[in-house]
């Protein structure tokens, strides 16, 4: 049962909807066009979990959960109907099959109902694990996976200028939904947690809008809270050598059963926008590297010129500042290593203070994190200019196992499990 | 009265069980099973005997006021006698089908009693779908009755404490006349005309606490922990002791149906989950743990009142239950303090959250009952 009938105009889109799309497509304009290509499915099943290089969407429901039951049997069970509920909606359907009506008016409906009518809006459900789900606070190993731990996968280390909130950083296990409508996002994550009370408990959860990175090319790059163009030299998927070469965990990187999948690192980062706002455009300028408007490097004019870090300014000195954000975040610094940043805004209303409470809620994956997020936020820690204007204030680490095959039994960290 | 659980009688209770457990061979043959009820013990002389009718002569030689049960699956009372006075022997004649039982004594009649195992074996006659849910709605209303008996008698106490001034009196028996109320507050609450006088909030009323309209419970309570003056509580006092006799009165009387037991179970756990865990609902004592316990057992009444129609239906569903109510029962368990609990303004963030989780965990499975006793109409 699809909560609504969606017409695909490609071919493509029709065979990943399946057979409730295949009926008639008719002809739309072009602003329709449009409006199709953000209401159909991604496909939720295949080698890599979707949501880290399908092209990101507008939307963000990320959410942490703590494991509350002790039970490995019930853990495995929870895995799988959350398995079956995400492949579910993310095809557009409700998150049982009993839909959001149930047929027996006794009983509180399968799903929760605020998705009726709304398309599969390009969801997608990726999870992962975190290093507490394997040893949890007292050190005790729950689950019997402990051994299986990726050596990697560790808290992220505090780096200069923390201001990291326990109550919202962490988690056992993390779902990230994206969606081009908001309420499908939010109505995938609801529903898990309904799913899951009694054998998880929400931490914490963070809703994001317009997306900060582009994952594909054919994304146009977005621009943060502060008005920039940022991550302009993202990993995209199109970038077949770097993404096999950073993106995803190969044989031999760590235990088998993560082949495949990837690490997420999640940062809250809080912007304190009224003194930016308040800053001369040169100085924001001088801040990202780059110029407002184009977004290309001081050095450049087009937004994906490469920045010549060598170049000198009239009076001699770098063109693009030692503590700008391009310069020290730039793969060049890092030994090339690149990570996929997939990023939302978030404006969680105001402070007490009457200051938007805002900022980036930052989404990165990554093969090797200490290579990648770790050693990037070690030098901009304690040197980037930006770093007066925004603050962390969460902080969280999972390994995303790698994607479910469509065989009606594979389930999210199956092989984990397995052994 | 009932008294939530008390940690030492939790502790002898653990330790008696090791002393009543079965031994092969114990079987009745035939004529009354004797139970010697004392302080700390609860000797059954069988612990086995046939499906039919079972008679126990319960002798209370120990120096507390004891009660005897026979439980079933779910903590389902099978039968009970109460008010066992030291000396005093007396019988309970119950009917019992195959299956597994547990026996308690109560001495002091509070907590879940020394618990002993009970074998019911042969063949019994088992009821249909119709006269399952016939006799859950029986069960319950025998529940409700008893509770709404107590709920007089300690509002008459806690009521006469206001009277006379006596405020330390007064605070004690508040939260334990408040525990009959929330067994049943969802028959209770079917009087509309009378809940909002007795148990209304000073936010329901316009002027809040200084609205005269503002009455009942938690007037009084403003009065014994706000104002800490009763000069102006005996005419509260004795509206509230009228009114909760007409509630008694009229919930004794009051025809419930099938659904309502299956919907008030949920709607107890609602209550904990949106007046109790936020401290709402006693925002001036912080007695809330208390309500919140007796929500959880008004909840787990009804649920034990219909088992036999939730086995029939979900053979799984019951032993889900069981397992949930008894992990709510232990996180609350936690704070247990003297003969109630600790203010709900001593407790964490965290330790409110993780009896939030064990709510909502209950929560789902509960709110499939209604459906399932339906399914057979």
């Amino acid at each position: 049962m699809e909560r609504r009938q969606v017409f695909a105009l490609g071919a493509a889109g029709a065979a990943a909807a399946g057979a409730g799309f295949a009926a008639g497509a008719t002809m739309a304009s072009p602003a329709e066009a449009h409006d199709h290509d953000a209401a159909k499915p991604v496909g939720f099943h295949g080698e890599h979990q979707a949501g880290i290089t399908t092209p990101a969407q507008d939307r963000l429901h990320f959410a942490a959960f703590d494991v509350t039951t002790d039970s490995r049997d019930e853990l495995i069970d929870l895995l799988k109907q959350w398995t079956k509920a995400a492949s579910r909606m993310c095809s557009g359907d409700y998150a049982g099959p009993g839909g959001a009506v149930s047929a027996n008016v006794d009983l509180p409906p399968d799903d929760t109902g605020e998705a009726q009518g709304l398309p599969a809006s390009g969801l997608t459900v990726t999870v992962g694990f975190g290093p507490s789900l394997f040893r949890d606070k007292h050190g005790a190993d729950r689950f019997g996976i402990a051994k299986h731990r990726p050596k990697l996968l560790e808290d992220l280390p505090g780096f200069a200028g923390d201001d990291i909130d326990e109550s919202i950083s962490h988690g056992d296990l993390c779902v990230q939904a994206c969606a081009n409508d908001p309420q499908v996002a939010v109505h995938a994550v609801r529903n898990l947690a309904r799913i899951g009370f009694g054998k998880v408990s929400m931490r914490w959860s963070q809703l994001g809008f317009g997306r900060t990175a582009s994952t594909s090319a054919s994304q146009t790059t977005p621009r943060n809270l502060l008005g920039f163009k940022d991550g302009t030299h993202n990993l995209k998927s199109e970038d077949s050598g770097d993404v096999k070469k950073y993106l995803w965990i190969a044989d031999g990187d760590g235990p088998g059963w993560l082949i495949g999948g990837s690490y997420v690192v999640t940062r809250k980062i809080r912007m304190m926008i009224e003194p930016w706002d308040r800053t001369m455009l040169s100085e924001q300028e001088q801040i990202f590297g780059r110029d407002k408007s184009e977004g290309a490097p001081l050095t450049g004019t087009k937004e994906f010129d490469a920045p010549d870090f060598t170049a000198k300014d009239s009076s001699g000195q770098p063109a693009i500042a030692a503590n700008s954000h391009v310069r020290l975040a730039h793969p060049s610094r890092h030994k090339g290593v690149r990570m996929l940043r997939r990023g939302y805004s978030y404006v969680d209303g105001s402070d007490n203070l009457g200051r938007l409470d805002c900022g980036l809620f930052f989404i990165a994956y990554q093969r090797d994190p200490e290579k990648a997020f770790i050693s990037v936020q070690d030098s901009l820690s304690t040197s980037d200019g930006l770093n007066e204007y925004i603050r962390h204030t969460s902080s969280g680490i999972f390994a995303c196992p790698p994607g479910v095959a469509d065989d009606g039994k594979d389930y999210w960290g199956r092989a984990l499990f397995a052994r | 009265m009932r008294k939530p659980v008390l940690v030492g009688t939790a502790a002898l209770a653990i330790l008696a069980m090791a002393a009543c457990t079965e031994k092969p061979g114990d079987t009745a043959s035939g004529g009354p099973i004797a139970v010697k009820a004392t302080d700390d013990s609860c000797e059954v002389s069988a612990t086995k005997t046939k499906a039919g009718t079972v008679t126990f002569k319960v002798s209370n030689k120990g120096t507390k006021v004891t009660e005897f049960y026979v439980y079933g699956k779910g903590d389902r009372v099978m039968s009970e006698v109460e008010n066992i006075t030291p000396g005093l022997t007396r019988k309970l004649i119950v009917e019992l089908p195959a299956g597994k039982y547990q026996t308690a004594c109560k001495p002091g009649m509070v907590g879940d009693g020394i618990r002993g195992k009970f074998t019911v074996t042969g063949k019994s006659e088992k009821l249909d779908a119709d006269a399952n849910v016939k006799q859950a709605v029986k069960d319950y209303e025998k529940y409700v009755s008893q509770q709404a008996d107590s709920l007089v008698t300690k509002t008459k106490e806690f009521t006469d404490a206001v009277k006379a001034k006596k405020i330390d009196k007064a605070k004690e028996l508040f939260p334990v006349a408040r525990t009959y109320w929330e067994r049943i507050e969802p028959v209770a609450e079917k009087f509309g005309d009378l809940d909002p006088k007795l148990d209304g909030r000073a936010d329901d009323h316009p002027k809040r606490e200084k609205d005269p309209q503002f009455t009942g419970f938690h007037r009084l309570e403003y009065d014994l922990w706000k104002k800490k003056d009763l000069s102006d509580s005996a005419k509260y006092a004795k509206q509230l002791n009228d009114g909760v006799q007409e509630v008694a009165k009229r919930a004794k009387s009051e025809k419930v149906a099938p659904l309502d037991l299956a919907n008030g179970a949920k709607g107890l756990l609602d209550e904990v989950a949106t007046m109790k865990i936020t401290g709402e609902e006693d925002r001036y004592s912080h007695t809330d743990l208390w309500d919140f316990a007796a929500n959880l057992e008004g909840s787990q009444a009804a649920i034990a009142a219909l088992r036999p129609v939730i086995d029939d239906r979900d053979p799984k569903l019951g032993k889900q239950l069981d397992d949930l109510f008894s992990k709510a029962k232990k996180e609350l368990a936690k704070y247990a303090e003297g003969d109630g609990y600790r203010g709900w303004d001593k407790l964490s963030k965290d330790d409110l959250k993780k009896l939030s989780d064990a709510i909502n965990a209950l929560g789902e499975p509960v709110s499939k009952v209604a459906g399932l006793v339906s399914k057979g109409k």
